[in-house]
């Protein structure tokens, strides 16, 4: 198939960038999207210009590094797919393809399709953890979790950090982001013992980082390529008000 | 409780409580107002009187305006707050097919549900309060009270613009709480994967009832009368 590609180009984060169109011919309907861009860089680069910069790693939808705004949807037009899982079967022969980086305050733009995403870090860093006393493993059953707790929490901990609920969100709000942290944590014993310093700091971080707060329009839920169901919103208001109220 | 109205989410309670205030008050304002179209007025005018000489209306009405001045003021920080987030938008935006429209439209809705309570306000409340209406008798003269029936129903047979505006008001009302309803109780925590379907739900059928009801009783009297 030949496609035309519209990217975003910014050399570095201080510049004003613009868009530019390249033809890009047989393509297959095979690659993943990613395939696709290092193709477009191989000419670019044959051609002595500048290849596209775009953040990847792992290439199977666990690293959430490969954010981009792709046909005015966060990693493209499939439903809950990153875009390194993206085919470009998606996409039609002769059709125009539009590539953004992630847009928010929050998430500058470093050089072409790549935001710095360290304000995700910095929430994290803020209360995203259990504080341990790392020894030896202890035994698998001396801290027993329902079955219900350990499901919720292995949903909610599949968010890979992409931001692409904060590129959906007409607030840039990261709420769906911390919630899925807040949740996954709060279902452990482990985790209960921090939990309320936990809510409180990770949404004081989120408010001081230049995020939005939640309309509740749920565009983060249906862009995420996780499932992150806006449940957990609910869940991390529940805990932020119930440990507001003691202070 | 310290500090918690400064964040995000304490901003955001504030909305859901008034919010849900308002409603329940939307749904008391229905109730007499449909009364409207039972006979002819004293039902209406028995309930209106009621409602302007009860002692616990005199103290829920100031309570009233305070929740929609708040609803009002904090739907203008946060939504000014929320536009500060992207300096830079897209040049492309698809619909991921779930977002609606009224939940990314909340300030220009409550917006023009805000002209209309003014227009509202200065046309009934405004009369019946300080203004001058003729008073009835009933029961041989046993009973008198204020004609509040003749003057409602006055202006709704005389300006068939005026029954528009009303009509439109209270589609902008149902479109805001399609949303509105559920969203109050996101906001509260009182949500998870099982109930948002179900608020959802309750979600349109209270915005039905409201938006059908504040429209059938300008409709009747344009049509009927
Ligand atoms: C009788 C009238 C009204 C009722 C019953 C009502 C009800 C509600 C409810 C239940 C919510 C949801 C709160 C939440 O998501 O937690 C809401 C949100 C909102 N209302 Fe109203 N409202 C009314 C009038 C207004 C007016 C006059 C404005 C004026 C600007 C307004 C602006 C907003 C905005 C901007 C939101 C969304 C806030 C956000 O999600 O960030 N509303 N309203
Ligand atoms: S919640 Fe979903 S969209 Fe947001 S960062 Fe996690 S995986 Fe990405
Ligand atoms: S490259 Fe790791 S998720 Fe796409």
């Amino acid at each position: 198939m030949n496609i035309k590609l519209k990217i975003w180009r910014q050399p570095n984060a201080k510049s004003k960038g613009r868009f530019e169109t390249y033809p890009l011919n047989d393509v297959s309907s095979e690659m993943s999207f990613l395939e696709m861009l290092d193709y477009l860089n191989n000419s670019l680069i044959k051609d002595g210009k500048e290849p596209v910069a775009f953040e990847h790693d792992c290439r199977e939808g666990i690293c959430g590094s490969c954010g981009m705004y792709i046909s005015g949807r966060p990693h493209g037009p499939q439903h809950r797919t990153t875009t390194c899982e993206l085919r470009m079967r998606e996409f039609k022969d002769g059709q125009t393809i539009t590539i953004e980086p992630w847009r928010a305050a929050a998430f500058p733009v470093i050089k072409d399709l790549i935001v710095d995403r360290n304000a995700f870090d910095k929430i994290m860093q803020s209360g995203g953890f259990i504080s341990i006393n790392a020894g030896a493993a202890q035994d698998a059953n001396s801290i027993l979790v329902p079955k219900k707790n350990a499901d919720e929490a292995f949903d909610s901990a599949s968010c890979v950090g992409c931001g692409a609920c904060v590129a959906a969100c007409k607030n840039s709000s990261a709420m769906l982001f911390i919630s899925a942290k807040v949740t996954h944590l709060a279902q452990f014993p482990q985790g209960r013992i921090e939990a309320e310093i936990r809510v409180k700091n990770m949404v004081a971080k989120m408010d001081e980082l230049g995020f939005g707060g939640c309309t509740n329009t749920r565009a983060c839920e249906a862009e995420c390529p996780k499932g992150i169901s806006i449940s957990n919103i609910a869940k991390l208001n529940r805990e932020f008000f119930v440990a507001k109220l003691k202070d | 409780m310290n500090g918690i109205f400064s964040s995000s989410l304490g901003k955001k309670l504030i909305m859901s409580i008034t919010g849900l205030f308002l409603m329940i008050f939307l749904l008391v304002h229905l109730t007499v107002n449909l009364m409207l179209l039972f006979g002819d007025g004293k039902l209406f005018n028995f309930a209106a009187n009621f409602m302007a000489t009860n002692q616990l209306i005199e103290v829920v009405e100031p309570v009233l305006a305070i929740g929609f001045i708040v609803h009002i003021i904090y739907a203008s920080i946060i939504t000014l707050l929320n536009q500060r987030t992207r300096p830079m938008g897209y040049i492309q935006t698809s619909s991921n097919g779930v977002t609606s429209w009224a939940s990314k439209n909340m300030y220009i809705l409550g917006g023009a549900i805000f002209i209309f309570l003014v227009i509202h306000l200065i046309n009934f409340f405004w009369k019946i309060k300080f203004g001058e209406v003729a008073t009835l008798s009933y029961d041989n003269g046993l009973t008198q009270m204020a004609d509040t029936y003749s003057l409602v129903s006055g202006l709704f047979i005389t300006y068939w613009w005026y029954d528009l505006i009303y009509i439109a008001g209270a589609l902008l009302l149902g479109f805001h709480l399609s949303h509105g309803f559920w969203s109050a109780f996101q906001t509260l925590g009182w949500n998870n994967k099982i109930w948002i379907k179900r608020l959802e739900i309750i979600a349109y059928i209270y915005a039905i009832i409201i938006a059908i009801g504040f429209t059938i009783i300008p409709l009747y009297f344009l049509i009927l009368k």
